[in-house]
C-alpha cells in the first residue's frame, strides 16, 4: 500500500550496483547511486509514508512472503510502521543521507571508494529492515545484517591487522549477545506460539512473571551486545578502526542504538518483568559511569567519543530501565544528532591535521578550521546538556524519571553528566584552543563535509524542541508514575554540566599543568583507568587464551589424536595381527585391493541381476 | 521406467561407457562425464517439478522383484525427504567434475568415471526402498570414494583411505547383520513391508531386540555422520582427498548417515529411538562444541572445515532427536544447507590449493588484494556457514535450535554456543587467509605504524583498483570455469536462505508423517509410510 519495501530496497539496489559494477564506475556515478538511493529512501519516508500514515498514527502492516514455515512455526517477511518505527526511519534515513554526503568528500582519496559505499548502502538496507520488522525474526535479520556491515566496515582497511582484529572482535562479541537474543526468541515462540509483535504483545500481560523475566533478561543480553553495554561493550572502542563516517553512522547514531530500540519495542514484556527492568537500569547506569571515567583519560579523539557513546547508550538504557521508554528514545534521537556531529566533526579535525588522531598533537585549530570549531562547539554543548540544546531535554527527561524511580540513580546520573561535559569539553579545548602542536599546516575541510555538519549542528541545538518525542509517543508506552515538573532536578543536572565545562576550561585552557599533576598524584589509579581498566586483558586471560590453548592442547592433541585415534589405531593394529586381509590392506598394496573390491562388487551385482531375472 | 529410474541409470551407463573411451582422449572424457552429469541433473530437475508436494509418501515409484529368493526388490521412489537429497547429489556432481578439470592429471579416465559411479551410488542410496538394495548402494558409494582418496589423494592418502574404509565398514557390517535379522523376521527385504509389519506388530520385537537393532543401524549411520566420538576418520579423509572427493564427501556422503537416521532408525524403532535420545543428543551437543573448538585451532584449512562439519552435523543429529516437527524439518533442511555451503568451502579451498599448493593457513594472507572476487565468494560462503540470516544455514540452524528448545531448553542453550564458536573459527581463518598482506609483499614505506594514524593510514587496496596487478602473481582471480563452479552454489545459498518455501513444504509433509508414526509407536498400523502406489511407475 505504501510500498514499505521500497524503503530498504532502494539502498539495497545501490549496494548491488556499486558492489558489482563499482570498480569500473566513475566516482560521480558511485556518488549518485550511493547518495541517491539513501536520499530517495529518506524522501519516500518523509514525503509519502510519513504524511499518509499521519507519522505513524495509523499503523500500517504489510506481509510480503512466508519466509520460514515448519509445523506451527511460521514467520513471514512482514513490515510494520507505527510512531516508534517512524521516528527510527526518519533518524536512520535522515542521518544516513547526511553521512553519505559527508563521506563522498571524506573518503575521496581513499582506496576502495566503491566498496565503502557499497557496504554503507548494505548497512542502510539491514538497518531499515531492523526498524521496519513486524516480528522478532525479521528484526533479527536486520540485527545480524548490520553486524555484518559493521564487521566489513570496521575492517575496511583490511591490510591492517588491528582493523581486521577489531572487525572480528565486534562480530564475535555481538554473537555472544545474539546468543542471548536467539534464546529469547526460542522462549517467546515456546510461550506465545508466534514471533509476531502483535501476537506476542497482546498475550504478554497474561504470562507468568518468571517467563517474561527470563525472556527480557535474554533480550537484554542481545541488546547489551549490540548497544555496547557492560559486560559486552569491549568491541565498540576498537570499532574506531573503521573510517570516521562509519563511526558516526553505525557506531554512534544508528546501529548501536538498536538494543535500545529493541527493548522499547518489547516494552510490554519488560514492563511485566520488573526485576528485568531493574537489571536494565542498573546495567545502563553502571555502563554510563564506567565509560565516562575512561573517556576522561583518553587522548585519541575518536576514543573519547567512542567511550562517550558507550556512556550515552548507558543513559538510554537507564531511561528504558526506569520505565521512561519515550525518554530513552528521545535521547536516542538527540544523541544521533549530536554524536554524529561530534564524530563527523572529529573526522574534519583529523582531516585538518593530516590524519592525526592524538589530541596532544592538535591544538589551536579554531584559527585554521573555524567552521569545524563552531559546529563542534554546538555538538559539545548539546551533549553537555546546556539549557535549550537537544541533549538538555532528553537527558533531563531520563534523569527526572530516574529520580522518580530511585533518587540515588538520579545522583549517579548527574555525576555522569558532569563527567560527560568535562571530557567532551576537554577534547574541545585540547583540539581548538592553545597553539597547534602537530605537524604540517592544518586546513579547513571542504564544503561537502561542512554542509552536513551544519545541518547536524542545527539539529543538535534545536532538535529537542523541534521533535518532542515523549509527546509523539505518549500513547505507545504506558504512563510511568507521574513525574512532577521538578525544576530543582533540572537545575542540578544543568549545573553539573556547567561545572564540567568550567572545570575542563580551567584545566585545559587556564592551568594546563594541573591535569598532569592530578594524573601523577593518582598514579596507579590513573593508569588503570587510562588502560581502560584492563578489561580486554582480563577477558583475554580468562576466556580467550584458555579456550584456544585448551582446544589445541587438550581437545585436539590429547583427546582427538591421542585418545580416540589411539583407540582406533590400536584396534586396527590388533586386527592386523589376526586378520590376513587387514594386513594386506595396511601393507599399502592399495591398487590390488582396490581392484579386488571393485571386481567383487561388479560380480556380485551382475550375479544378482542374473539370478533374480530382471523383469 | 520412470524419471527416477533414468536419474539412477544415466550415471551408471555413463560410468560404463566412460570405461570404454580410450584413455588418451582426456579432454573428451572430461566433456563426456560432465555432459552425463549435467544430463542427470536436468533429469533430476524433472523430479522436483513433477513432485506433488501435497501428496505425501513415495512418488516416482518403481517396484519389482529383482531376486526371487531371497526376495529382494528393486524398489525405488522418492518422498519429501529423499527428493532434495537426490537433487543435492546430482547438483554437486557436475561441480565436482568441473573443479577437477585441470587439477587431475593422473589417470584421468578412472577419476572422472569414478565420480559418475559415486553419483550413481548416491542417487541410489537416497531412492532405495528395499533394505538390501539400500545396502548395496551404500557399499557402492564406498568404493569410488575409497579410490578417490587412495589414488588421487595427498601424501598420507593410504592411511586416510584405509581409516575411512575400516571405520565405515565396521558400521556397515553391523547394519548388514541387522538387515538380515529383519529379513529372517519379515521374509522380505522390502522396506515398506518390513516397516508395515513392525508397525502393525506382526513382527514382535522384544525390547532388547529392538534396542540392539536400533543400535546396529544407528552405529552405521553415526559413523557416517560422523557423530562424536566416531569422527576421527573425517579430518584425515578430507585433508588427504582431492578437492572433488572432499566436496562429495562433505556435501553428500555425510548426509547418508543423517538421512539413514531419519529414514530407518526413527520409523522402524521409535521406542528405542526415544529411549536412547538422551545420550545421543548429549553426544551431538558435545560434537557441536567440540568440533567447533577443535576447528578453531587447526592450522590446515581443510581440517578446519572438516571439524566444522563435525560441529554442523551435530546440529542435524540434535534436530533429528528432538522429535519435534520444527527440529526435524530444520535437520533435514540443514543437511541440504551444509551440503551447499561446506561444498562451496571445499571448492574454494581447492581453488586456493591450486594456486599455492598449500592448505596451511599460515602460507596465505592478502588474498583479498590479489583475487577480490574469489575473496567475496568465500566471504559469502563463510557467512552462510556461520548462519547469517538471509543465507541458507540460518534457516536450518534456527529451526533445529527452536525444535531442541521446545523439547528441552537446556539443549538449545548449549547447542547455541556452537553458533558463537562458528563465527570465531571461520572469521579467524578468513582474516588470516584473505586479509593482511601476502607473504613477501612489502609494507608501504609511509605506513609507520603510528597507532594514532588509524583513520588515514595509507592503504593500498589494489583489490579496489582492479583485478590483476603486479601483486596478483600466482593468485589470479576466478576463471570462467571456477565461476561456473562457485556461482551456482552461492546462488543456492541466497535462494535457500531467502525463500525456504521452495524446499521446506515437501520436507515438512514427510517429516510430519514420520513423526506421526513415532508418536503412535507400534500397533498403529493405519498410518505409515506406505507408498501411494505399490505397483510400478507412478508420477504425480
Amino acid at each position: 500500500m505504501f510500498k514499505l519495501w521500497l524503503i530498504p530496497l532502494l539502498p539495497f539496489l545501490g549496494f548491488l550496483i556499486n558492489g558489482i559494477f563499482g570498480r569500473k564506475l566513475p566516482k560521480l556515478v558511485i556518488n549518485a547511486v550511493a547518495i541517491g538511493s539513501v536520499v530517495a529512501s529518506f524522501l519516500w519516508v518523509a514525503l509519502v509514508v510519513g504524511p499518509s500514515t499521519d507519522w505513524g498514527e495509523h499503523k500500517v502492516q504489510a506481509h510480503y512472503f512466508t519466509w520460514i514455515q515448519s509445523g506451527n512455526f511460521n514467520v513471514g517477511w512482514d513490515f510494520a510502521v507505527d510512531k516508534l518505527t517512524m521516528i527510527m526511519l526518519m533518524i536512520v534515513t535522515g542521518i544516513g543521507s547526511l553521512i553519505h554526503i559527508y563521506a563522498t568528500s571524506y573518503m575521496d582519496h581513499e582506496g576502495g571508494y566503491y566498496r565503502f559505499f557499497a557496504y554503507l548502502n548494505l548497512f542502510m538496507f539491514f538497518m531499515l529492515n531492523l526498524v521496519l520488522a513486524a516480528n522478532y525474526l525479521i528484526l533479527f535479520v536486520g540485527w545480524e545484517g548490520v553486524g555484518l556491515c559493521s564487521y566489513l566496515l570496521i575492517g575496511f582497511y583490511f591490510h591492517k591487522k588491528s582493523a581486521t582484529n577489531a572487525g572480528n572482535k565486534a562480530f564475535i562479541v555481538n554473537r555472544v549477545g545474539d546468543f542471548g537474543f536467539a534464546l529469547a526468541m526460542f522462549l517467546v515462540f515456546i510461550n506465545f506460539g508466534t514471533l509476531n509483535f502483535n501476537g506476542v504483545f497482546a498475550a504478554a500481560p497474561g504470562k507468568p512473571v518468571e517467563t517474561l523475566t527470563a525472556i527480557a533478561l535474554l533480550m537484554l543480553v542481545g541488546a547489551a551486545g549490540k548497544s555496547a553495554q557492560i559486560p559486552l561493550y569491549v568491541w565498540l572502542p576498537d570499532a574506531m578502526e573503521g573510517p570516521t563516517p562509519v563511526s558516526a553512522l553505525i557506531h554512534a547514531a544508528t546501529m548501536v542504538t538498536a538494543g535500545v530500540y529493541m527493548c522499547s519495542r518489547s516494552s510490554v514484556i519488560f514492563l511485566h518483568a520488573p526485576a528485568a527492568m531493574q537489571v536494565v537500569a542498573l546495567i545502563g547506569l553502571a555502563t554510563a559511569v564506567f565509560a565516562a571515567t575512561i573517556g576522561i583519560t583518553q587522548y585519541d579523539i575518536k576514543k573519547v567519543f567512542a567511550y562517550s557513546t558507550v556512556s550515552q547508550l548507558g543513559y538510554m538504557f537507564l531511561g528504558v530501565g526506569v520505565g521512561a521508554f519515550s525518554a530513552g528514545i528521545w535521547h536516542l534521537m538527540t544523541h544521533a544528532f549530536f554524536k554524529a556531529l561530534l564524530f563527523l566533526g572529529a573526522g574534519s579535525v583529523i582531516h585538518a591535521c593530516h590524519g592525526e588522531q592524538d589530541m596532544r598533537q592538535m591544538g589551536g585549530l579554531r584559527k585554521y578550521a573555524p567552521w569545524t570549531c563552531l559546529v563542534l562547539a554546538c555538538g559539545s554543548l548539546a551533549i553537555a546538556g546546556f539549557p535549550g540544546t537537544s541533549g538538555f531535554f532528553s537527558k533531563d527527561a531520563i534523569l527526572t524519571a530516574a529520580y522518580a524511580h530511585a533518587p540515588w540513580m538520579f545522583w549517579v546520573g548527574v555525576v555522569t553528566a558532569g563527567m560527560t561535559a568535562f571530557y567532551v569539553w576537554r577534547a574541545f579545548w585540547m583540539t581548538f584552543w592553545g597553539d597547534y602542536r602537530g605537524h604540517g599546516k592544518p586546513h579547513e575541510s571542504s564544503w561537502v563535509m561542512l554542509a552536513p555538519l551544519m545541518v547536524l549542528a542545527v539539529l543538535s541545538l534545536a532538535g529537542g524542541f523541534l521533535f518532542n518525542v515523549p509527546e509523539m509517543l505518549k500513547d505507545m508506552f504506558p504512563e510511568h508514575g507521574e513525574v512532577p515538573e521538578e525544576h530543582m532536578l533540572m537545575a542540578i543536572s544543568v549545573a553539573a554540566g556547567l561545572i564540567g565545562i568550567a572545570l575542563s576550561w580551567y584545566m585545559y585552557v587556564v592551568n594546563t599543568e594541573l591535569s598532569g599533576k592530578i594524573a601523577n598524584a593518582l598514579g596507579g589509579v590513573y593508569r588503570l583507568v587510562n588502560d581502560k581498566y584492563r578489561v580486554d586483558e582480563a577477558y583475554d586471560a580468562a576466556i580467550v587464551e584458555p579456550i584456544i590453548h585448551g582446544s589445541s592442547a587438550v581437545l585436539w592433541k590429547t583427546i582427538d589424536q591421542g585418545v580416540i585415534d589411539g583407540a582406533v589405531n590400536g584396534i586396527g593394529a590388533r586386527a592386523q595381527n589376526v586378520g590376513g586381509l587387514l594386513r594386506r590392506i595396511q601393507s599399502g598394496n592399495i591398487r590390488s585391493y582396490a581392484t579386488w573390491v571393485l571386481a567383487g562388487s561388479v560380480v556380485v551385482i551382475i550375479l544378482m541381476g542374473i539370478a533374480g531375472g530382471v523383469r | 521406467m520412470n524419471l527416477l529410474d533414468l536419474v539412477i541409470l544415466i550415471p551408471a551407463i555413463g560410468f560404463l561407457a566412460a570405461l570404454f573411451i580410450p584413455r588418451a582422449n582426456e579432454q573428451f572424457i572430461r566433456l563426456f562425464t560432465l555432459g552425463v552429469s549435467l544430463l542427470t541433473f536436468v533429469a533430476s530437475l524433472g523430479l522436483a517439478t513433477g513432485f506433488d508436494k501435497n501428496a505425501a509418501g513415495q512418488q516416482f515409484v518403481t517396484n519389482f522383484v529383482w531376486i526371487q529368493n531371497p526376495e529382494i526388490h528393486y524398489h525405488v521412489g522418492i518422498d519429501g525427504l529423499s527428493l532434495w537429497m537426490v537433487l543435492l547429489a546430482t547438483f554437486l556432481t557436475p561441480i565436482a567434475i568441473l573443479i577437477s578439470w585441470t587439477s587431475i592429471e593422473d589417470r584421468v579416465k578412472e577419476f572422472f568415471a569414478l565420480l559418475l559411479l559415486l553419483e550413481f551410488g548416491l542417487v541410489g542410496v537416497f531412492s532405495a526402498w528395499d533394505l538390501f538394495l539400500f545396502y548395496v548402494f551404500w557399499e557402492i558409494v564406498l568404493v569410488p570414494m575409497y579410490f578417490l582418496i587412495g589414488i588421487w589423494g595427498h601424501d598420507r592418502r593410504i592411511y586416510a583411505a584405509v581409516k575411512f574404509f575400516l571405520y565405515t565398514m565396521a558400521g556397515s557390517v553391523l547394519m548388514l547383520a541387522a538387515i538380515i535379522f529383519l529379513y529372517t523376521q519379515a521374509g522380505t527385504f522390502d522396506y515398506v513391508t518390513v516397516l508395515d509389519q513392525l508397525q502393525s506388530g506382526r513382527i514382535a520385537l522384544s525390547h532388547l531386540q529392538e534396542t540392539l537393532l536400533f543400535l546396529a543401524f544407528f552405529l552405521a549411520f553415526a559413523i557416517k555422520v560422523p557423530l562424536f566420538p566416531l569422527h576421527t576418520w573425517l579430518p584425515d579423509a578430507h585433508v588427504e582427498a582431492p578437492t572433488a572427493g572432499s566436496v562429495m564427501l562433505a556435501s553428500v556422503m555425510l548426509k547418508m548417515g543423517t538421512y539413514g537416521l531419519v529414514r530407518f532408525c526413527l520409523p522402524m524403532f521409535p521406542v528405542a529411538a526415544r529411549e536412547n535420545s538422551g545420550w545421543i543428543v548429549t553426544l551431538a551437543i558435545i560434537g557441536i562444541i567440540y568440533g567447533a573448538l577443535v576447528a578453531m585451532v587447526q592450522p590446515n584449512m581443510k581440517k578446519l572445515v572438516a571439524y566444522s562439519s563435525v560441529s554442523h552435523l551435530g546440529f542435524v543429529v540434535l534436530g533429528v532427536f528432538s522429535f519435534t516437527q520444527v527440529g526435524l524439518d530444520g535437520a533435514v533442511y540443514q543437511m541440504l544447507n551444509h551440503g551447499i555451503s561446506t561444498g562451496a568451502l571445499f571448492v574454494i579451498v581447492g581453488f586456493l590449493y591450486g594456486r599455492k599448493h598449500s592448505l596451511l593457513i599460515a602460507d596465505f594472507g592478502g588474498v583479498a588484494t590479489a583475487a577480490p572476487w574469489l575473496s567475496i565468494m568465500f566471504m559469502i560462503t563463510t557467512f552462510a556457514s556461520i548462519g547469517l540470516p538471509t543465507l541458507n544455514n540460518f534457516v536450518g540452524e534456527f529451526l533445529i535450535l527452536q525444535g531442541a528448545a521446545i523439547r528441552n531448553f537446556t539443549w538449545a542453550a548449549f547447542a547455541s554456543l556452537g553458533v558463537i564458536l562458528s563465527a570465531c573459527y571461520m572469521l579467524w581463518m578468513y582474516q588470516r587467509v584473505f586479509f593482511g598482506r601476502a607473504a613477501g609483499e612489502p609494507e608501504p614505506a609511509d605506513d609507520h605504524g603510528h597507532g594514532a594514524h588509524n583513520d588515514h593510514a595509507p592503504v593500498h587496496t589494489h583489490a579496489v583498483h582492479g583485478g590483476h596487478d603486479s601483486h596478483g602473481h600466482g593468485m589470479p582471480d576466478l576463471s570462467l570455469r571456477e565461476w561456473a563452479c562457485v556461482l551456482p552454489l552461492v546462488m543456492m545459498m541466497v535462494w535457500m536462505g531467502m525463500y525456504s518455501q521452495t524446499f521446506l513444504p515437501a520436507v515438512s509433509a514427510q517429516d510430519a508423517r514420520i513423526l506421526t508414526t513415532i508418536e503412535k509407536g507400534p500397533q498403529a498400523s493405519n498410518v505409515n509410510i506406505t507408498p501411494v502406489s505399490g505397483g510400478s511407475a507412478h508420477a504425480r
